[in-house]
């Protein structure tokens, strides 16, 4: 029975493709594919087509669906597109199939639908596990990289090392700054610690906790930590909340405090163009002599 | 009244989503950037409370628009645990979780106005209003 359909729907692919495109050309206007040039709409539309009917052809194809669901992908079309596709296909193969035939019992009926069924079913769950499936892809590549970039510690000068920390700081990222911020001052050796959080766009008090907490382990161990980047609006945010920071020194600017971490360290900033000016002016001397 | 938007809280990364969305409509009221970060600090926290103690709940923000004052009003909804002496909570320094508890006495500071209605095992509502100057 499923064989005699399927030879049906494959010797008529021309009039139900011609349905389907109507179909599918009719769900064009009003959804989410309105902005999507009427050629390649048309194309895509071509290439989905054959491929269903490759698939039906011959069960278990599944490199034709593989770059199918890659270029939706690519496409940025969303997943609907596809799952739409399927279902006008199933409709209008069905309907098809029972305008064929002058049987109209019961049986028949169940007869034809099982076999659409189970010819675009395995197809609907593929397209969507691919498609899915780069999805999560992508997602976890890009949880890869924000974990990379996420807490950096960069040793500027001999004892002194600065942390800068951009963008939301969650649960995960706040132990993972812990981390790498005591492994790193024991490892470099730093007497200084500057926390530079410029690029927070909000210090709530989870953030300033576990900032705090950061920098009491950092005096633990025998550092100093100092928390540069206050913008005024986060200053004026911090004493709202009564957040107390009166515990480790602040500093407005990154420069500010690294000035005060040179300070810590028993050095200073000296212009070298002063000396060069004194050289040059001794050179004068001596040619004037 | 404008229409109300509302973001649904139930991972730690829709916090930001709500303190986002909170920190374009102060924008677009036109609050300067220190009251935008302090809505959007606000939002943070009520978001947090949400994630930490109910684990689920919503937080709606509503342009308030009339001839007397401007202003943006968040509500947090949840259906959690309540919380049991309301002004115990809004004492400074008092935390069930290990925090700072500086959380709704904080809220209370950095908006003009703050309203809390809880009941054991019912849920938490939480208003609050910041008016543009």
């Amino acid at each position: 029975m499923d064989s005699k359909f399927k030879q049906l729907v494959i010797d008529n692919s021309d009039s139900i493709v011609q349905k389907w495109m109507e179909e599918i050309g009719s769900l064009k206007s009003g959804n989410y594919t309105a902005t999507i040039s009427d050629e390649l709409y048309e194309g895509t539309n071509r290439e989905f087509v054959n491929v269903i009917f490759t698939s039906i052809r011959n069960q278990g194809s599944t490199k034709a669906v593989e770059d199918f669901s890659e270029k939706i992908i690519n496409l940025g079309w969303p997943l609907s597109y596809i799952t739409d596709g399927l279902q006008v296909f199933r409709r209008v193969s069905t309907e098809y199939l029972l305008t064929q035939s002058d049987e109209m019992d019961s049986t028949y009926f169940s007869n034809v639908l099982t076999s659409v069924d189970n010819w675009v079913e395995p197809l609907i769950r593929e397209l969507v596990n691919e498609y899915s499936g780069s999805w999560e892809h992508i997602l976890s590549l890009q949880r890869v990289a924000l974990q990379e970039l996420s807490a950096p510690l960069i040793p500027v000068m001999e004892g002194i090392t600065i942390m800068p920390l951009i963008g939301t700081i969650d649960t995960e990222r706040a132990k993972l700054i812990m981390e790498n911020l005591l492994e790193g001052a024991i490892k470099h050796n730093s007497e200084v610690v500057l926390i530079d959080i410029t690029g927070v766009p909000v210090v709530d008090t989870m953030v300033a906790h576990h900032i705090i907490q950061a920098a009491e382990a950092v005096r633990l161990i025998g550092s100093t930590c100092i928390l540069v980047g206050i913008r005024p609006e986060i200053a004026q945010t911090i004493v709202n909340l009564g957040i107390d920071l009166s515990n480790f020194p602040t500093k407005s600017s990154l420069k500010k405090g690294f000035t005060k971490a040179l300070e810590i360290t028993g050095r200073h900033v000296v212009d070298i163009e002063v000396k060069e000016n004194n050289i040059e002016q001794l050179i004068k001397s001596i040619q004037g002599e | 009244m404008e229409p109300q938007s509302c973001v649904n809280i139930h991972k730690e990364w829709d916090i930001v989503g709500a303190r986002q969305l909170g920190r374009e409509m102060a924008k677009k009221l036109g609050f300067g950037t220190v009251d935008q970060a302090r809505i959007a600090t606000a939002v943070s926290e009520l978001a947090r409370n949400i994630y930490l103690y109910a684990e689920k709940g919503q937080i709606c923000f509503e342009i308030i628009d009339n001839i007397e004052h401007r202003g943006l009003c968040m509500t947090a909804v949840d259906s959690g645990p309540g919380i049991s002496d309301i002004s115990q909570a809004m004492q400074d320094g008092y935390t069930t979780s290990g925090g700072l508890g500086a959380g709704l006495p904080g809220v209370k500071r950095l908006m003009d106005e703050f309203d809390i209605n809880s009941e054991i095992g019912e849920g938490t509502r939480i208003k609050a209003i910041k008016w543009v100057r």
